[in-house]
């Protein structure tokens, strides 16, 4: 196994345990906001090394390189619209936090007619 | 099959155990976001799964399949959460 190898099997390695820490999140989390935290920040992260790592095995191959950094760059700019997206429309129908969440303050703000913070 | 190969092979079986686990979520869930985060997760583990097979096999063609499975999963759940929005009461 030469050092190129093993390098990408380091960053492969710890972007696949930041996915499986997700995967984990998302079935022990309590309500779905907690869930979405644990989608939208550790799923992003883990995978992104899954991508550097195709990135650093075929370095030189630089069109794959580039391709690799977009990827990154398309996770990073759509993995919190999504999650924000998810989370307003869970409060938006009606989904009940965990009773933990001590200081609730978007309680009664919402107008649920218009959408619209009063 | 060399050593390197093995392990990437690892770290997919590791990623499809978890894939599976989230696919548990998308079955249970209690609310309809829940089921729409999971899918999320899972078009996450998916291109994590297409990108370390074409790591492996050295098919890189297979890298424009991660790109459009990245750009579905997030088609898909914007969609799901519009659709959720939109279609309540």
């Amino acid at each position: 196994m030469t050092l190129l190898e093993g390098l990408t099997l380091l960053i492969a390695a710890a972007g696949v345990f930041f996915i499986v820490v997700s995967s984990i999140g998302i079935v022990r989390m309590p309500d779905v906001y907690t869930r979405v935290h644990a989608v939208g920040k550790a799923g992003t992260l883990g995978i992104v090394g899954v991508l550097l790592a195709v990135g650093v095995y075929q370095f030189a191959t630089l069109s794959v390189v580039f391709e690799m950094l977009a990827l990154i760059g398309f996770f990073f700019l759509t993995q919190p619209v999504a999650a924000h997206m998810l989370d307003r429309a869970a409060f938006l129908t009606g989904v009940q936090p965990t009773p933990g969440t001590a200081p609730n303050d978007l309680a009664d703000r919402y107008d649920p007619e218009t959408r619209q913070l009063e | 099959m060399s050593l390197f190969q093995s392990l990437i092979g690892a770290l997919m079986l590791v990623l499809s155990l978890s894939m599976a686990v989230a696919v548990w979520r998308l079955l249970r869930g209690p609310s309809i976001p829940d089921r729409a985060v999971a899918f999320d997760l899972i078009m996450i583990h998916l291109v994590g799964l297409i990108a370390l097979f074409a790591l492996t096999s050295g098919q890189l063609v297979l890298l424009d399949a991660v790109i459009v499975v990245a750009v579905i999963g997030f088609l898909g759940t914007v969609a799901l959460a519009r659709f959720i929005e939109e279609g309540r009461s």
